[in-house]
């Protein structure tokens, strides 16, 4: 599965986008981000409040209890401030 | 018709090519956001922005941004719709988006572009990064923008 982090969420994780294999018990958007949050420091760090992290799943914004079986990308950025 | 790109436009030369009538548009609306050189009222002594980069998310920027413009399409008769969203490095000043609508009648090509602005800045994938001599930083996303977009009673 493709991960990508946009805004500073990648400026904390330190890379922009990563492939990772999680195991099958980590079914969820939620349990992705507690899932990565072991990953590094960096990971720890963008992942402390997962309240503020925003999620897609193949392209579409998702909620933590979004399933994660079968996806090709998912993404974690901060609320979107464009316009 | 929808655009991101890292180019400046003009916004005068869009909005005429935009107008540039069928007879059957009676109305044109545009809404144009500028870079500023201050998040709000600037307080005495902060120090202004000197730069802005707008950072997104290739392929699902152009995707939402799609959908906000068949959601337009769906609320309201429109005869066409333009939105340019700029990304990359800009300065206080220079045009960021611009939205065009146009319709037989004023109503629909006004609320239709209010409705256009309100929703891509809560819907589209975007990030703003100021430049300033304390250094840089993220911008916050502003309830605001939330409750602007509430209004139109999005169901996304």
């Amino acid at each position: 599965m493709k991960v990508l982090y946009f805004a500073w969420v990648r400026d904390f994780v330190g890379t922009g986008q990563e492939t990772v294999e999680p195991p099958a018990e980590v079914a969820t958007v939620g349990d992705l981000m507690g899932w990565l949050a072991q990953r590094s420091p960096g990971h720890a760090r963008a992942f402390a409040d997962p309240a503020v992290v925003r999620c897609a799943v193949d392209q579409d914004f998702a909620g933590a209890e979004a399933p994660i079986a079968g996806v090709s990308e998912v993404a974690f950025f901060p609320p979107v401030t464009g316009g | 018709m929808i655009r991101v790109q890292a180019e400046a436009f003009d916004v005068g030369a869009e909005i005429a090519a935009f107008t540039r009538g069928t007879g059957r548009v009676g109305a044109v609306a545009t809404f144009t956001g500028l870079v500023r050189d201050y998040l709000g009222d600037r307080p005495e002594g902060a120090p202004p922005v000197r730069a802005m980069t707008l950072e997104h998310y290739p392929g699902m920027t152009e995707r939402q941004l799609e959908r906000i413009e068949a959601e337009a399409r769906s609320r309201w008769d429109l005869a066409d719709v333009l939105v340019i969203h700029r990304v990359g490095r800009m300065e206080p000043g220079e045009p960021i988006v611009l939205v065009c609508t146009a319709s037989a009648h004023r109503a629909a090509a006004l609320d239709s572009c209010a409705f256009l602005i309100d929703w891509l800045k809560t819907q589209a994938p975007f990030w703003k990064r100021e430049e300033t001599p304390d250094g840089d930083r993220w911008v916050e996303a502003r309830a605001s923008d939330d409750d602007a977009a509430k209004r139109w009673n999005q169901c996304s």
